[in-house]
C-alpha cells in the first residue's frame, strides 16, 4: 500500500515538475514584462521613453513592484463598491482619502473604492487586457499620456465619456489638459491632475557663489531673461565666472524631447499634427531648437544629460553635484527635489521659460496621467461623478496640489492667496519663490502638443536616434530630422 | 476501478499516459502558439476588432529599417557569442578535468552560480557598473588606469561589449558543464592509447578530445544559434527597457516587444517573431546538415 501511494506522489511530483519546467524555459525566453517592470529605473523610464517627456510617477514606485502589489481600501463597507487601478501608489491614496470626504457629504450613496497599485508596464498591459476581453476591468483607473492613445482607441465601448460629469468644473479648468485625454469623437475620456507647465528651475545659491553676488542680484538677472540669447548670455558669465572643467549651464536630453516641447508651443508648432493630423518632424521650431543645443553643447555651454535625461538617478546626481545650475522641467518634477535633493533645500528659484522670440508662449504642458471610467464599472454614473470631483473640485485639488505636489488644473486657485501661499506646504518652503505665483503669471502662454498614436514612434526616434545623433554624434540637424521624418512616414 | 486498474497496467496504454504531460504541455505553450502567431502575422489586430491584411506586415518589415538593425544586432550578437562561449567554455571543462586544477568543485561553482542569478537583478548591476557617470564602476577602474571616462552604454562598441561580458559572465558555466559532461562520456582507453604512441597534450586534445566532444559541441552550438538570436533580458536590463541610443541594444525580440507589448501591434509584433523563427531555424538546419547531426539515426 504504501508503495502505491509513494508512487502516485512521484508521478505527481514528475507531472508537476514536467508543466513546471516547460513553464520554466517559456519564461527564460519569452518577454517577461513582470521582471522587467520591476526592475525598471527609479525614474519610470518607460513612461519617459512613450511620451518624450517622462511622467510624474514618483521615482521609488516601481521598487515596491518587486516585493508585492499594493492594495488599500478605503470608505463605506456598505456603499458601493468600486475597483481602483493606478501606477503610483499615492495616487491610490488621494482617492482614499477623497472617498472619505465624499461619504460624508453624500451618506445615502457612499462608495467603498479599492485601489490597488501595479507596476506601470503591467498595470497598462493589464488594463488593455481586460478591455479587449470585455471583463476584468477595474471601475476607474489612471492611464499615463503616453499610453492613452492606446487605451482611447476602444472608444465608447470601452471607456465612460466624462462630458456631463465633467461639465461643473470645466470653465475653471485648463481647457487644453481636457482636450488631451478626449478620444476622436470629440468626447472627454480622461480628467487630468495636473497642467505639468513647464518651467525653468534655476540654482540660485550656485550662481550667486560663482558669479560672486547675493541671490537677490542673481534673481533680478534671471528676471531679466526673456528670449534665449539672453539665456544663453547669462550661461556664459556663469561658465567663465566658475571656469571649472565639468560645470556647465545647463543640460541638454537625448532621451527626453522636453526641450523640443518648449520649442513647438513657443512657435504653436505640433509634430503630430494634432488629432487625425498628418506627423512631420521637420518643424522650424524643431530645427531652432537642436540647432541651438547642439551649438551649446559644442561651446561648453551644456552637456548631455547623463543617461539622457534629468529624471534618472544620474541626473539628480547631476543636479547635486551642481554640474548644471539650471535646467527646465515641468512643475511636477518639484517632488523629485523634496524625495530626491532635499540638501538643496532653499538654493533653487522657479522661473518662466526663455522663447525664442518676445510674446510667443513659453510653457507647454507634459506629462500627466488621465483617469478613466470603464464600461465595465457596476455603476459608471456614480463612478463618473465621484472621479470628477475628486479631481476636479476645489477640496480635491487642495490635497493633489499639498499631496502630490502638482500644478492643479483648476485655475481659479492658482491666485488664490490660501491655496497658492500657504507656507505649510512642503513645495512653498522648498523653493525661493512661490511656485504658483510663476504658474499664474504663465496662465496664458501654456502651450499645447498632442499624445496621438503616432506619438510613441515619434517620441521613440526621437530619443533614440535624432537626439542622439545630432547631439552626441554631432550630425547634421537637417539630415537627421529627415531620418526621423522617413521613420515615421513608415508609420503613417 | 477494475477496468481502470487494467487500463493503467496495460503495457500499450502506459507508454502515452506518461508521455502525456509532456505531449499536453507543447501542444498547449508551443504549438497552439506557434499556430495562433501564424495567423496573427497576417492581421492587424486592434483594440476594435481583428482584420486580415494579407502580408502587409511582411512587406512592411522589409522597409523598416529599425527592424534591420535589429537584426544586425542579434547576428552580430550571436556570432560573437558562438566565438566566446564555445572554445573558452570548452578550455575549461578540460582544465576542469585535467589534474592541473585543484578545488575544482569551487571553480565549477563560481563559475555556475552566475547562471542562477535573475538576468534582473544582474541586468541591473551591470548598468549601474557601465553607467556613464564618473562615480559608475567601469569609469572608476579606466579613470584609475588614466583612459578617462567613457559613455558606454551610448556607443556602439562598447555597448555592445557590455552585452557580451554579461552573456560570458552568465553562460561560461553553463556551457562548460555541458562540456564536462561530454568529456566525463570519452573513455579513457583513448588516451592511454594515445599515451602509448607518444601523442602530445595538445594532439590528445586535437585528434581525441575535440572528435569525440563533436555531439556535445553540436548541441551547444544549436542552443547559442537560438539563444544568441533570441536574446532579449540582457539588453532589456541593461538599458532598462527596449529603447538604447542609435538602437544599439535593440535586439529581434526586443524588438517583438516593443511592437507587439508597448505598441499594442500584436499583429505585426507576431511577423516579427515568424522571421525570428525562420531565420533561427535555417541556420540550425544548415548547420545541422553540415556538422552532420541529421540524418545520423539512418546511418
Amino acid at each position: 500500500m504504501k508503495k502505491k501511494v509513494l508512487a502516485t506522489l512521484m508521478t505527481a511530483a514528475m507531472l508537476a515538475t514536467t508543466l513546471v519546467g516547460c513553464g520554466g524555459t517559456d519564461a527564460g525566453s519569452a518577454p517577461a514584462a513582470d521582471d522587467g517592470a520591476a526592475a525598471e529605473a527609479p525614474a519610470a523610464d518607460d513612461g519617459a521613453a512613450d511620451d518624450g517627456a517622462s511622467e510624474e510617477a514618483p521615482a521609488d514606485d516601481a521598487a515596491a513592484a518587486e516585493e508585492e502589489i499594493p492594495t488599500a481600501t478605503f470608505g463605506d463597507p456598505n456603499g458601493t463598491h468600486m475597483e481602483m487601478w493606478t501606477f503610483v501608489e499615492i495616487h491610490g491614496q488621494h482617492y482614499g482619502n477623497m472617498v472619505e470626504k465624499w461619504n460624508e457629504q453624500n451618506p445615502d450613496r457612499t462608495i467603498e473604492i479599492t485601489c490597488t497599485t501595479y507596476p506601470y508596464a503591467d498595470m497598462h498591459t493589464k488594463l488593455l487586457t481586460s478591455l479587449n476581453a470585455g471583463t476584468g476591468a477595474p471601475d476607474i483607473c489612471d492611464v499615463e499620456i503616453g499610453q492613452f492613445p492606446n487605451v482611447i482607441a476602444g472608444l465608447d465601448t470601452w471607456l465612460v465619456p466624462q462630458n456631463d460629469t465633467a461639465a461643473p468644473y470645466l470653465d475653471t479648468m485648463v481647457q487644453a489638459r481636457m482636450d488631451v485625454y478626449s478620444g476622436s469623437d470629440g468626447n472627454y475620456y480622461g480628467i487630468p491632475y495636473h497642467v505639468g507647465a513647464t518651467v525653468m528651475y534655476y540654482n540660485v545659491a550656485a550662481m550667486a557663489e560663482a558669479l560672486g553676488i547675493s541671490n537677490d542680484d542673481v534673481i533680478a538677472k534671471i528676471d531679466a531673461v526673456v528670449t534665449w540669447d539672453d539665456y544663453a548670455a547669462l550661461g556664459q558669465e556663469y561658465v567663465d565666472a566658475i571656469a571649472t572643467e565639468g560645470k556647465h549651464w545647463t543640460s541638454v536630453d537625448t532621451a527626453g524631447c522636453d526641450w523640443q516641447w518648449i520649442a513647438m508651443a513657443e512657435y504653436g508648432e505640433d509634430w503630430t499634427g494634432g488629432m487625425g493630423g498628418t506627423a512631420n518632424v521637420q518643424l522650424e521650431s524643431i530645427k531652432k531648437m537642436c540647432t541651438m543645443e547642439q551649438e551649446w553643447v559644442n561651446n561648453g555651454l551644456a552637456m548631455v544629460s547623463p543617461d539622457g535625461h534629468v529624471d534618472l538617478e544620474a541626473g539628480f546626481q547631476n543636479i547635486l553635484d551642481h554640474n548644471i545650475v539650471s535646467f527646465p522641467k515641468a512643475m511636477w518634477y518639484m517632488s523629485r527635489f523634496t524625495n530626491y535633493m532635499p540638501e538643496e533645500k532653499g538654493n533653487w528659484y522657479i522661473a518662466k521659460c526663455p522663447v525664442f522670440e518676445a510674446g510667443q508662449k513659453c510653457s507647454v504642458g507634459i506629462g500627466g496621467t488621465g483617469t478613466v471610467v470603464t464600461q465595465q464599472a457596476g455603476d459608471p454614473a456614480l463612478a463618473s461623478e465621484f472621479l470628477c470631483w475628486a479631481k476636479m473640485s476645489e477640496e480635491g485639488e487642495q490635497l493633489i496640489w499639498d499631496n502630490l505636489g502638482f500644478d492643479v488644473c483648476n485655475t481659479v486657485l492658482w491666485n488664490d492667496d490660501a491655496f497658492a501661499h500657504d507656507d505649510s506646504n512642503q513645495y512653498n518652503q522648498f523653493f525661493i519663490n512661490y511656485p504658483y505665483d510663476v504658474l499664474y503669471s504663465i496662465k496664458d502662454d501654456i502651450g499645447t502638443v498632442y499624445t496621438t498614436a503616432i506619438s510613441p514612434t515619434i517620441n521613440e526616434q526621437m530619443c533614440n536616434v535624432t537626439l542622439n545623433d545630432i547631439l552626441e554624434n554631432g550630425m547634421d540637424v537637417e539630415e537627421a530630422l529627415q531620418a526621423a521624418q522617413d521613420v515615421v512616414d513608415l508609420e503613417q | 476501478m477494475n477496468k481502470f486498474k487494467k487500463f493503467f497496467y496495460s503495457q500499450k496504454a502506459a507508454p502515452y499516459v506518461f508521455v502525456l504531460p509532456f505531449i499536453i504541455s507543447f501542444l498547449l505553450f508551443w504549438i497552439y502558439p506557434l499556430c495562433s502567431t501564424i495567423t496573427m502575422s497576417f492581421q492587424d489586430i486592434k483594440p476594435t476588432g481583428t482584420e486580415w491584411v494579407g502580408v502587409k506586415n511582411f512587406t512592411k518589415l522589409l522597409k523598416d529599417g529599425i527592424f534591420h538593425t535589429a537584426i544586425k544586432n542579434s547576428f552580430q550578437y550571436m556570432i560573437l557569442t558562438l566565438v566566446l562561449l564555445i572554445p573558452f567554455p570548452m578550455l575549461w571543462a578540460v582544465l576542469m578535468d585535467s589534474r592541473l586544477v585543484k578545488a575544482k568543485g569551487f571553480w565549477k561553482a563560481c563559475l555556475y552560480v552566475p547562471a542562477l542569478t535573475s538576468v534582473v537583478i544582474s541586468g541591473t548591476l551591470f548598468r549601474l557598473m557601465f553607467s556613464e557617470y564618473p562615480t559608475g564602476q567601469m569609469n572608476v577602474i579606466t579613470t584609475a588606469l588614466g583612459l578617462g571616462t567613457f559613455k558606454w552604454l551610448k556607443v556602439k562598441a562598447t555597448g555592445l561589449g557590455a552585452l557580451l561580458l554579461v552573456a560570458c559572465w552568465r553562460w561560461t558555466g553553463v556551457n562548460m558543464l555541458y562540456f564536462i559532461s561530454g568529456l566525463k562520456a570519452i573513455d579513457t582507453a583513448m588516451y592511454e592509447a594515445a599515451d602509448i604512441d607518444g601523442a602530445t597534450a595538445w594532439q590528445k586534445f586535437r585528434y581525441v578530445t575535440i572528435p569525440l566532444l563533436k555531439p556535445t559541441t553540436v548541441y551547444v552550438l544549436t542552443i547559442s544559434v537560438y539563444a544568441g538570436l533570441a536574446m532579449f533580458m540582457e539588453s532589456y536590463m541593461l538599458w532598462a527597457g527596449p529603447d538604447s541610443p542609435n538602437n544599439i541594444g535593440l535586439t529581434i525580440v526586443g524588438y517583438l516587444y516593443k511592437r507587439g507589448i508597448t505598441k499594442n501591434q500584436l499583429g505585426y509584433g507576431s511577423a516579427v517573431g515568424i522571421v525570428l523563427l525562420v531565420i533561427a531555424l535555417a541556420i540550425n538546419i544548415v548547420q545541422l546538415i553540415v556538422n552532420g547531426t541529421l540524418g545520423k539515426e539512418e546511418d
